[in-house]
Formats: structure tokens, C-alpha cells, sequence
């Protein structure tokens, strides 16, 4: 029995219609429907983080929902970081930091980094340090991650990409 | 691994989920957050056939004040009610457990009542619907039940939920203005489920303690209301000897679990040492009337 479903995601601004499977999750319908293999799959139940996007800007566990839920959402995932062939100041500053050794939970840091910074645009390191708590590391490399968040974050403040309240909406560039 | 094959239904309202799960006799399960079924069901430790999602049922979204207590909707989220002025001001001690529940892209899913209906043995949300003299609407084609938090819990992952409920709603009851509160637990990593858990109520009048609730997560196959301890605070002024001996009644009648995380000895004397901390903090919260 499969049992399909027509959906229409819009994926990092762009629309998608696909019919999927109802079994089929979040994350494997982006990486194997649309292509989109920047989002890592990792422990497939809730635990490592490598799999987070924003669904309607916050972020979830691509492995713990359905695709079929998605219907109608607006979802970010880390190819749409970057605008325009420039980086995204976040993905500078983990370059520059060295804060990626293997990359496999680079992604995922990326993005729960993403809404640590719109939620709190100024944050201590403590801050940054709980936040990154849902996401996994395998490499252990988290104190120069952590530096990079930090160093995002400055950036972002001196250019004014952030504005004083959080909003979950798209105001970083 | 994957989840096996299972035919979805969106449910857009109330009335439309409990007629589907009506439809599917004991084959179909209730989706809500998903952060525990769809773990299961990528391990493939679930297989249900049906799944009837309830994340588009908008009048399942809501956190209401009514007669005494708070009323928490089955679609609304754990990041939700964490920041509602409302959970904070009447039921402080959900707001603090809440923070203990995974990680917030977890809690961006996962629903308060999802928690309460998954029935983990280690999880907050249960204990705290213990403390707060919870009870659930259940809610089938058959009719309306209500079902007391107490009652509720049979087992690890075990209820009183016949097959084809849906709880629609979780009451909680609110303490007096002034009450102390604290939850507390300990856990390998933040966001790992408890090695034991504990959540304390403390009202203070003329007399000493006039009103107290202790409860414990992770300790059991349910959750836990420590009713000795309770009753050692009760009319008695709390006295720091007056929280050792009830910290002592809390975990004297426990059998807790032994795993590679801790043999039961262990989580006993975690447990003792969690609900001790959790009166001291509970208390100096009530003497500084309620405020954090």
C-alpha cells in the first residue's frame, strides 16, 4: 500500500508541488525529492540536531515530521543561508573560525545558530552555549562553534542586519 | 530506518479527528508533536496503520484561565505555553518544567498534552499534571470522559486511554497567589530524560506549611506524588529538618529503575538529593511570595 499525497512546500522562497508518500520525512524529501542535500540526516529520532530547518521560522527536527505535513509551510533549510553567491555572515564566521571539522553537523549548527541570533541578537556566550545543547557535535569542536556564533553575531550587529526585538521573521540578509 | 508504510488523514477539527479514529478500530494512532511517536516509528518499535494528525486543529490551540484552573488544548505547543504570560503567572511550576522538556526545536513541536498522553515514566509534564491535581478530557464517538491525572497513568507508556480517545484538554489546577515553587532534575546531558526528577508546591501560612505538593519523574514505571512527604510538611513550619524528613519520605517507598545510567540505590539518593533542593528553592519562592 502507498498511500501519496500532493503537497506544496515553498523552500527557501522558492515553490514546490510533489506528490509524497505519506511515510516519508521532512528530511528525506528534501534531500531526495528536491535535491536539497544540504540538510544531513543523522540520528533519525530527535537526538542530534544535524537534520534541524525552519518550518514557518523555528526550527524542528527534519527527521521527526512528516513531509506531508509540511503542506502549505515555508520551510529554510541551509542552502538558503547564503543570497547571491555571497555567504551568509554566519557561514564566514564558521570558515573563518575553523568551526567545522567534519561538517556533518555544520548544517544543522547553522541554522539553530540562525534563530539563536534572531531571537537574541546580542547573546553571552552562555547563551550560545545553551542554545547549541540541541545539536550534537561528534567532533567535539563546539568551542570554536560557539566563537563563531559570537563572532556572527557582531558582525551582524555592526552591519545593522539585526534589529533590537526578535522577530521570527527573515531579517537577517 | 524508516517508518513503515500507514495511511495519513489531516483532521482540520475536533469532530473530524474523533470521527476517523472512530473509523480505523485499534489501528490508528493520534499525531500530534511527533517528537516521541515519530522516533518509534522510524525504529519501526510503532506501526500504526492509520495516523490521524492533529496539528491542523486550530481550536486545539489555545491556554485559557476558567473557574481555578488552566486549560491547556491538545494541538498546543511545549515552546508555547513555556512562554505564555499565562502558564508563567498561574502555573509556574509547568513554565519551569517545561524548560527541562528536550531541546526548543523539540519543544517547537511537541505538545503539552502529547507528553501527558505518551505517558513516559521519565518525563516532566506528567509529574507536573500530578502536582496540579490534573485531569484530561477524553474525548471519543462514543462520548466525553474526564479522567483525573492520577488515575491516568497505569504504566511506562501506559494509560487510561481506551483506543480511539483523543484527549482533547488538560485542566490544571492554580495555587493560591504566594505559592513556592520548583522543578528540578538531573540528566547525563540537558535535554536527555531525567535520572530523576523532582517538582515540589509549597504554600506557607500563619501556621508553617499549609498546602504542599511533591512529585518525582524517572523514578518509577509512572510518575510519582510523594503523599508521605506531603503529609510530613503539612502544619508544621518548614524547619530544615522538616525538609530532610520529608525529602527522606519522598523517595523511602521508590523502586526506581537500574540501568546503565545508574543502579536504583543511585537514582534514590539523586531523587532525595533533587526533591530536598527542589523544597529549599520551592521555599525560598514562597517567602518571597511566589515570585522567582
Amino acid at each position: 500500500m502507498r498511500d501519496i499525497h500532493r503537497i506544496s512546500v515553498t523552500v527557501n522562497g522558492r515553490r514546490y508541488d510533489r506528490e509524497v508518500e505519506s511515510r516519508k520525512l521532512l528530511v528525506d524529501f528534501l534531500r531526495e525529492d528536491l535535491g536539497l542535500v544540504g540538510t544531513h540526516v543523522g540520528c533519525e529520532h530527535g537526538v542530534c540536531g544535524t537534520c534541524t530547518v525552519l518550518l514557518n521560522g523555528e526550527s524542528i527536527r527534519s527527521c521527526l515530521t512528516f513531509a506531508v505535513q509540511a503542506d502549505g509551510a515555508a520551510i529554510m533549510t541551509v542552502e538558503g543561508l547564503a543570497r547571491d553567491g555571497q555567504l551568509h555572515p554566519l557561514q564566514e564566521a564558521f570558515r573563518e573560525k575553523q568551526a567545522l571539522q567534519c561538517g556533518y553537523c555544520t548544517p544543522g549548527m547553522l541554522l539553530r545558530a540562525y534563530e539563536i541570533l534572531q531571537d537574541n541578537p546580542s547573546p553571552r556566550p552562555e547563551d550560545v552555549r545553551k542554545g547549541i545543547a540541541s545539536n550534537l557535535c561528534r567532533c567535539t569542536g563546539y568551542q570554536f562553534i560557539i566563537e563563531a556564533i559570537l563572532d556572527a553575531a557582531s558582525r551582524l550587529r555592526a552591519a545593522g542586519a539585526v534589529p533590537g526585538s526578535a522577530r521570527r521573521e527573515e531579517v537577517l540578509p | 530506518m524508516k517508518p513503515a508504510p500507514f495511511a495519513y488523514h489531516a483532521a482540520r477539527t475536533v469532530k473530524e479527528a474523533v470521527s476517523l479514529l472512530g473509523e480505523f478500530q485499534d489501528g490508528g494512532r493520534v499525531l500530534a508533536g511527533g517528537q516521541s511517536l515519530v522516533p518509534l516509528m522510524n525504529f519501526r518499535l510503532a506501526r500504526p496503520s492509520h495516523l490521524v494528525d492533529i496539528n491542523p486543529v486550530e481550536e486545539l490551540d489555545y491556554i485559557r484561565r476558567a473557574d481555578g484552573v488552566l486549560a491547556i488544548g491538545a494541538r498546543t505547543r511545549q515552546a508555547a505555553a513555556e512562554r505564555s504570560p499565562l502558564v508563567r503567572d498561574q502555573a509556574p511550576l509547568l513554565a519551569e518544567a517545561l524548560g527541562w522538556v528536550g531541546h526548543e526545536p523539540i519543544r517547537h513541536r511537541g505538545t503539552v498534552v502529547g507528553s501527558i498522553a505518551h505517558a513516559d515514566p521519565a518525563a516532566e509534564i506528567p509529574a507536573v499534571a500530578l502536582a496540579l491535581d490534573g485531569e484530561v478530557t477524553a474525548l471519543s464517538t462514543r462520548g466525553e470522559r474526564t479522567i483525573a491525572a492520577a488515575d491516568f497513568f497505569r504504566g511506562p507508556f501506559a494509560t487510561a486511554l481506551e483506543p480511539r480517545e483523543l484527549v482533547t484538554e488538560l485542566r490544571l489546577k492554580i495555587w493560591p497567589p504566594g505559592t513556592g515553587y520548583a522543578f528540578l532534575e538531573f540528566a547525563r546531558r540537558h535535554g536527555d530524560f531525567a535520572i530523576a526528577g523532582a517538582g515540589v508546591l509549597l504554600h506557607l501560612g500563619p501556621g508553617g506549611v499549609d498546602q504542599a505538593a511533591v512529585v518525582l519523574c524517572g523514578v518509577g514505571d509512572t510518575p510519582v506524588r510523594a503523599r508521605r512527604a506531603e503529609e510530613r510538611l503539612l502544619g508544621h513550619p518548614p524547619t530544615p529538618e522538616a525538609l530532610d524528613e520529608a525529602a527522606e519520605a519522598a523517595v523511602a517507598d521508590l523502586t526506581p529503575p537500574g540501568d546503565v545510567h545508574g543502579s536504583p540505590q543511585y537514582r534514590r539518593k539523586v531523587a532525595r538529593a533533587y526533591v530536598r533542593r527542589a523544597l529549599t528553592l520551592a521555599l525560598e519562592r514562597a517567602r518571597r511570595g511566589g515570585r522567582p
